[in-house]
């Protein structure tokens, strides 16, 4: 079983870094979410602050590896030039995506809002993770920062699945692949 | 017979400048991704100022210049306000504000419309 490195990386990037981003979102809302039902009450002891916090960082750091991993290693590969003359634009995705109408608006409308607002997220975040680790148990007092640090987390939400949606539309119409093979498990 | 053990006094309230910088920084930077996104998509001679890093093409100076202006913003800010305490209120309608504007500007119908195309 093989897999070339170019796809292993858009994978590690789409599925590794972004879709575990993805699903550490509702458990971020719910302690959020959490701080404004406890009141004063929240948070109970400090391992629970250590371990949110741990958790806020760890997002970032995800969301971070993303759009770095997306923006300087996937990217290239997508808007490579074809050499003058090529038919074949198989390992040219945008080219591809652009050489037929019927295809054109997943680069113009998807890969152009993806590549842009994807941005929005790890600003977001490193803001909400700063917020709660400054304020920590305060932040339960502090309903105007509570709120618009769930505002913020939801556009961070919705960015990414922006990024999410379109990655995963784009990568099935023209897949990022080439570079050495990588056998990801010998044949029997 | 003594009274109750109180347990240990709660912390001094934090001042809510550094929060207001934190949030008016984030929105500020948002807002300038989507202005830079903008002014590259609308301007050939922009976009190409924008190239930074030839393989990611013009996203490698607008990503890296909107960082760059959100940090520098956060910086000046948590200076100015680390004491102070800020009225939540306008920081965070303008912080919004200033995020839902950047969102706007990354939207390729948007930007066309914009543009008049």
């Amino acid at each position: 079983m093989e897999i070339s490195y170019r796809e292993l990386i858009t994978v590690l990037h789409g599925m590794g870094f972004g879709a575990l981003f993805m699903l550490a979102f509702s458990g971020a809302i719910g302690v959020i979410y959490a701080t404004a039902v406890a009141g004063g009450r929240w948070p109970s002891s400090s391992p629970h602050i250590r371990m949110f916090r741990f958790y806020l960082i760890s997002m970032s750091a995800l969301a971070w590896l993303t759009v770095l991993s997306g923006t300087y290693l996937v990217y290239p590969w997508y808007r490579a030039k074809p050499p003058p003359g090529a038919t074949d634009l198989a390992g040219f995705p945008q080219k591809l995506l652009m050489s037929s109408p019927h295809t054109a608006g997943w680069h113009s409308l998807g890969m152009e809002w993806k590549e842009h607002v994807s941005w929005f997220t790890p600003i977001a975040m490193t803001m909400v993770a700063y917020v709660f680790i400054h304020y920590g148990p305060q932040l339960a007092r502090q309903r105007a920062l509570r709120n618009v640090v769930l505002a913020f987390t939801a556009v961070a939400f919705l960015s990414t699945g922006v990024a999410g949606v379109f990655g995963a539309f784009l990568y099935s119409r023209a897949p990022v692949r080439g570079g050495p093979q990588v056998v990801l498990m010998g044949a029997n | 017979m003594s009274a109750p053990d109180p347990g240990p006094a709660p912390p001094p309230e934090l001042p809510s400048g550094p929060g207001a910088a934190a949030i008016l920084s984030a929105g500020f930077g948002c807002l300038v991704f989507g202005l830079l996104a903008f002014a590259g998509d609308a301007s050939p001679a922009i976009k190409q100022a924008f190239i930074l890093w030839k393989p990611s093409g013009p996203l490698s100076g607008v990503s890296s210049l909107a960082i760059v202006a959100w940090l520098f913003a956060w910086f000046i800010l948590a200076l100015l306000w680390a004491r102070r305490e800020i009225n939540l209120a306008w920081v965070t309608a303008v912080s919004l504000a200033m995020l839902a504007a950047g969102l706007l500007l990354t939207f390729p119908p948007f930007m066309d419309l914009l543009q008049g195309k």
